[in-house]
């Protein structure tokens, strides 16, 4: 330890100094081999983010086709078995490629940045998630163009998905692409609650996080109870079908119930995994453009809490149908019907900052209320599927489309999209131009409504899920080509943003440290940030540091200038309580990464697969964690 | 923006121990994720016995012997565990390394226990349900001792490297040890619901 006193401290640097040393300590090396061995965090969820939209993309052109398939009566324009693949397909890589890595992406951005540390907890483990994401991804979508794609809807339900009845190795495609994906979520699930429970800011207590950091805290506790589910299910499911198991097999005692528990006992909490982060992400936002805090603070964070719980009972009412017990769906209904009250609580907490504040209506704020609009209507479906009678009268119909688009739609990506115009400025230093905003807002809202509604109407009047095509003589028609008129205008409004996106990276006006004058912690930094975060941790001393503090900023002093380190705080009071070294770039991660793929990949085909694979994946792990003998390792 | 330096933090240590220490949090993070597939794989045991007429489904329940042996084995190596923990918060080097080369040992020794238990369940992994289901979960907590006896065992070999006398690898060495008892804990329910259940 007597080494620790003699190094080098940002107490002997001038601020310039300071600021070249941080710099040439955390940035990544250049390079090929420096490109794979990055641990920035603000550059692996950029990679994140840019795989996830790439994915919203093929998920979304797929959606495009069966829309165009459904727009006349007895339409040929795809067939039956690539229909099925189709649908699949868009909802596996909505679910598992776009939603929930999108949320968490922007997690591992902005966290770090919001509670004033470096780099998140475990960053050579954050790597590790992205790589093996990207090759889940990419194998589920080149199993897709080789005519391998699932074709047994997103949920794979048995017996359908089994041994017995699924085709080739499509059912194999989708189990592995879930260990990939699940594997990737779990671990940034668990890097994101050691981070904000250890390395908040000195003085950011419990009642100072940022709401956007509550969510994401809260939802990496149900990735974390939840997604396990799912692991277990995906991997019984491909024990069946490779080995001879008999989990879903009716014969020999097992049953088909076991895969819709297990996988809503996942599903369920995972549509609040996707919401949650989106709530943050309004709460964060709305105090820049009400020009005051968020009413209900406490409220508001309770609400996450509560809803989190409640996700976790109510898996069974995606299955009233299937003949369970009366007293056990009565209360299916009861807690499906509870967990409106924290999502109203949040809902009237914004109404009241509105209220309260003076909205400005900029682009993030339209995309805002358009959430608020789209939500509300998603939410009363809700409350209306989560009764027996008429979730029995509608189960399996484009009601039921209607109403989980309003809500994964108009309660997650219209946030998602207002946060985009919120922090793009943050990430890529410059401004989006408001006036293509706004145009990209009311075409979306417009072509989702359009899009969306008429469902509600066609799935009242029978029309089934997950059909190819209808004949002429049902009164479907007119209803679906309004939604595929309005479909084709929904696409057209990503469009239009990504020439937003385009015209401002060339072009666009520089956005300064803090363009919207908010109040939270990632705006104390330049845009963008540099590799360091901040040149020095600030202090917190209010909910609203950005706020209180508009002239001089109260900053940490006395780390290292010689290595990567962070402050290691205290759970509650977040009163500093250690340095710790922050791993440097390594290129084992992708290593790992890509051991594990292969072997996921190869255990499609024999279960030996894992015994083999194991001995590439031992090596690479001990790649990883032997020490390199840099300042960071010897710490 | 102006900054005003209002604290300075350099007389804050570089090492702790426990909840103090970000690796904790994450191992703690880790064992619940692993609890709760352990809690699922039990709940489908459990449900499907419910939709049997008899459990187990075609087979005489599992043998005691040799995962009772492994429970006994499993039990007793938390003392040497207890230990490790201990000498690795004292970061004492020659106890931290001898304690490590122990529980390698005392890792390894239920391994060879479990390739008897696989026999002793009496049913295979494709006869039914019933045999899918056991095999299941003692795959599972197989797959985290051999996992965690691995860890271990790296770990004993860094800590005679000159990579050893580092306050690092002490912590690493503690929550090892931590990460033991998880292995140790959540093998006691597995082996109520795989050798006494069926008795009940």
């Amino acid at each position: 330890m007597s080494a620790v006193s003699d190094a080098l401290r940002d107490t002997d640097l001038d601020e310039s100094q300071l600021q070249r040393r941080l710099l040439g300590i955390w940035r990544t090396p250049p390079g090929i081999v420096g490109w794979l061995s990055s641990v920035d965090h603000k550059q692996i969820a950029l990679r994140y983010i840019v795989t996830a939209f790439v994915f919203l993309g093929l998920g979304g052109i797929s959606a495009a086709i069966m829309r165009l398939q459904l727009a006349l009566p007895d339409n040929h324009l795809v067939s039956a078995d690539k229909y099925d693949q189709l649908f699949t397909m868009h909802g596996s890589t909505m679910m598992f490629l776009f939603a929930v890595p999108v949320m968490q992406a922007f997690a591992v951005y902005f966290v770090p940045l919001m509670i004033g540390t470096r780099n998140v907890a475990f960053p050579r483990l954050n790597a590790f998630s992205y790589w093996v994401y990207l090759f889940g991804g990419a194998m589920l979508w080149f199993a897709a163009f080789s005519n391998s794609g699932p074709d047994v809807g997103w949920f794979s339900y048995t017996p359908l998905a089994g041994p017995g009845y699924g085709l080739g190795k499509r059912p194999d495609v989708w189990a592995q692409m879930i260990t990939y994906t699940e594997l990737s979520a779990l671990a940034v699930a668990v890097e994101i609650i050691a981070t904000i429970f250890k390395m908040r800011a000195p003085g950011m207590t419990l009642d100072r996080i940022p709401i956007f950091v509550w969510g994401s805290l809260v939802t990496a506790f149900m990735i974390l109870f939840a997604m396990p589910a799912i692991m277990v299910a995906s991997t019984m499911l491909i024990l069946d079908r490779l080995v001879n198991t008999h989990f879903f097999d009716v014969a020999l005692g097992g049953d088909n119930l076991l895969w819709q528990h297990l996988f809503w006992f996942f599903g369920h909490p995972e549509v609040y995994i996707i919401f949650l982060p989106a709530t943050g992400m309004v709460s964060t936002m709305l105090p820049a453009f009400t020009r005051r805090p968020v009413f209900g603070y406490t409220g508001i964070v309770l609400a996450l809490a509560a809803t989190a719980f409640f996700s976790f009972g109510l898996w069974v009412h995606h299955m009233f149908v299937t003949g369970l017990p009366r007293l056990g769906e009565s209360f299916f209904t009861a807690s499906s019907m509870a967990i409106a009250v924290p999502a109203g609580i949040q809902i009237f907490c914004w109404l009241a900052t509105l209220w309260e504040g003076r909205p400005q209506l900029r682009t993030p704020l339209l995309f805002i209320l358009g959430f608020i609009f789209n939500f509300v209507i998603g939410g009363l479906t809700g409350v209306m599927v989560a009764s027996v009678p008429l979730d029995t009268q509608v189960h399996d119909t484009y009601f039921v489309v209607a109403h989980f688009h309003y809500v994964l739609i108009g309660g997650s990506v219209f946030p998602l999209l207002g946060v985009i115009y919120y922090w793009f400025p943050k990430i890529a230093g410059r401004m989006l131009s408001e006036t293509l905003g706004k145009v990209h807002f009311w075409v979306a809202f417009v072509g989702f409504n359009v899009a969306f509604f008429p469902m509600h109407i066609l799935g009242l009047e029978g029309m089934p899920r997950r059909i190819y095509t209808y004949p002429a003589d049902m009164p479907w028609a007119g209803l679906n080509l309004l939604s595929t008129i309005g479909a084709v205008i929904f696409f057209i409004s990503f469009l239009i943003l990504l020439w937003n996106l385009m015209r401002s990276l060339m072009a666009g006006a520089p956005a300064g440290d803090n363009p919207w004058d908010a109040e939270t912690l990632e705006w104390a930094t330049t845009s963008p940030p540099p590799p360091q975060n901040f040149n020095r941790i600030p202090i917190v001393t209010s909910r609203s540091p950005l706020w209180r503090h508009r002239d001089e900023m109260p900053v940490i002093a006395g780390m290292r200038g010689d290595r990567r380190e962070v402050i290691v705080s205290t759970l509650t009071e977040a009163e500093p309580d250690m340095l710790e070294s922050s791993p440097a770039p390594s290129i084992w991660p992708f290593w790992t990464a890509l051991a594990t793929s292969i072997t996921l990949l190869w255990s499609i085909y024999t279960p030996w697969a894992i015994v083999y694979g194991a001995v590439p994946i031992a090596v690479t792990l001990v790649g990883w964690f032997w020490p390199k003998g840099s300042k960071e390792d010897e710490s | 923006m102006r900054t005003r330096v209002a604290l300075n933090v350099s007389p804050l240590p570089t090492n702790a121990f426990g909840s103090r220490a970000l690796t904790w949090w994450g191992t703690i993070a880790f064992m619940s994720l692993e609890g709760m597939g352990f809690a699922l794989a039990i709940g489908a045991y459990l449900y499907l016995r419910t939709r049997a007429a008899q459990w187990p489904i075609n087979s005489p329940p599992p043998d005691l012997l040799p995962g009772t042996g492994v429970t006994i084995i499993l039990l007793l190596s938390l003392i040497p565990n207890y230990f490790a923990e201990k000498w690795a918060r004292s970061m004492n080097l020659k106890k931290v390394q001898w304690s490590l080369v122990l529980m390698s040992v005392v890792g390894v020794s239920p391994l060879i226990v479990r390739v008897f238990e696989f026999g002793a369940l009496h049913a295979r992994w494709d006869s039914d349900a019933y045999g899918s289901l056991v095999w299941f979960l003692l795959g599972l907590h197989t797959t985290h001792l051999l996992t965690d006896v691995g860890d271990t065992i790296v770990l004993a070999v860094l800590m005679f490297t000159r990579h050893g006398n580092n306050p690092r690898r002490f912590g690493d060495a503690s929550d090892n040890a931590f990460y033991w008892d998880f292995v140790v804990l959540s093998w006691l329910p597995i082996y109520f619901v795989i050798y006494w259940i069926p008795r009940l």
